[in-house]
């Protein structure tokens, strides 16, 4: 019964200060950073890639979608790490219920 | 006033009760994959821009309009790598719990412990 | 597992060919419109989920083997590894994308991105399958 008090406490210390992190107007002193356009430099990765992934000819990817560029464009091997982490989940179920089909 | 972010860290905050209180090895996990939803929602939430449109080329925004007016496109390209590790992860717990409920015959934890001996 | 009553059978043995043509459609238009591999194979394993709960375990298998699914799965990595060597013989770095690109907006645009968007969408459906197969019937024979 102890626990469970201080559990749902600790619950709640830990969701109250981080609402009161991310919020704008709920204290009376500091602010999020605000998400405009004039606060961005000119010169980001993201900028860089908006701007060259529907071009059609070299160091562009030639695609309209500039999401799926990213993923498998510019950054495709960190996808090919992703296929083989999915690889590694399906072995290792089967490999927990082929035990389980071999002991009756 | 940031609403997504404010929902994003109730969501954390209702997944960390959900994985510290109930006892039931299924609600345990729907209570990390409510975490995890959150901090997904969080990440993708940051790289939004007020009055920005979808980083996809159509007929009615041409090329120009997109490198102007889009919004981050890394974290969502970051986040879809994460959703997969997610659904693999909860599919190794699933099984491991299956596997609790065979040789127990029953899902509570605190029985589960309780039997060590 | 056993099935479902006859609403629940007629509804999947209807719905199951045009679930299957939202899936593909969305693997091969990843590069135009959202989406991609990963949920385009999702969506084709929930069309195979349907037929499992309408019917039971015995008929989806008979349908779709659990041996036919692991092998699916290793075609689908073979063809992903195969896309990213074709780069490296073509006289660059690995996963390079040397293939001509068409126009940007045509469904023929990003050269190597269609090949591995259906080796990924065919390793996702398989791989889930196994999964599914193994966890709904590993305990079944103590009841018979």
């Amino acid at each position: 019964m102890m626990r469970r008090v201080l559990a749902i406490g600790l619950v709640c210390a830990i969701g109250a200060l981080l609402v009161f992190t991310v919020s704008n107007y709920l204290l009376p002193f500091g602010t999020f950073p605000q998400r405009r356009f004039e606060n961005f430099e000119d010169n980001s990765v993201a900028q860089v890639y908006l701007e060259n992934a529907p071009i059609a000819g070299a160091g562009g990817a030639g695609s309209a979608n500039v999401v799926t560029s990213i993923v498998w464009d510019y950054r495709g091997y960190d996808t090919l790490g992703e296929a083989t982490i999915l690889f590694t989940a399906v072995c290792g179920v089967a490999m927990l219920f082929r035990a389980a089909k071999e002991e009756d | 006033m940031n609403v997504d972010y404010i929902v994003a860290m109730l969501m954390i905050s209702f997944g960390l009760y959900c994985l510290l209180i109930k006892r039931n090895l299924i609600k345990m996990v729907i209570g990390l994959e409510i975490l995890t939803f959150g901090i997904h929602l969080f990440l993708i939430s940051m790289g939004y821009r007020e009055g920005g449109i979808a980083p996809i080329v159509t007929g009615t925004n041409p090329a120009s309009v997109v490198a102007t007016l889009g919004v981050d496109p890394l974290p969502q390209a970051l986040v879809l790598t994460s959703i997969v590790i997610d659904v693999c992860v909860t599919a190794m717990l699933l099984s491991l719990a299956i596997y609790a409920y065979k040789y127990h015959k029953t899902l509570d934890m605190s029985e589960i412990r309780r039997l060590k001996g | 597992m056993a099935g479902m009553t006859i609403i629940v059978k007629t509804a999947s043995r209807l719905l199951f060919p045009f679930v299957l043509l939202f899936g593909i459609y969305i693997i091969l238009h990843g590069h135009l419109t959202p989406g991609g591999g990963f949920p385009g194979g999702v969506v084709i394993v929930a069309a195979i989920v349907m037929l499992l709960l309408g019917y039971g375990a015995d008929a989806a298998k008979a349908k779709f083997s659990p041996l036919q699914a692991s092998v699916s799965e290793n075609i689908g990595s073979l063809i992903l590894v195969a896309t990213g060597l074709l780069g490296l013989f073509l006289g660059f770095n690995f996963m390079k994308n040397a293939i001509p690109l068409g126009t940007t907006g045509n469904l023929y645009s990003s050269g190597i991105l269609i090949p591995l968007n259906i080796g990924v969408g065919i390793k996702v459906a398989a791989g889930l399958a196994v999964i599914l197969y193994a966890m709904l019937t590993a305990f079944e024979e103590e009841k018979k």
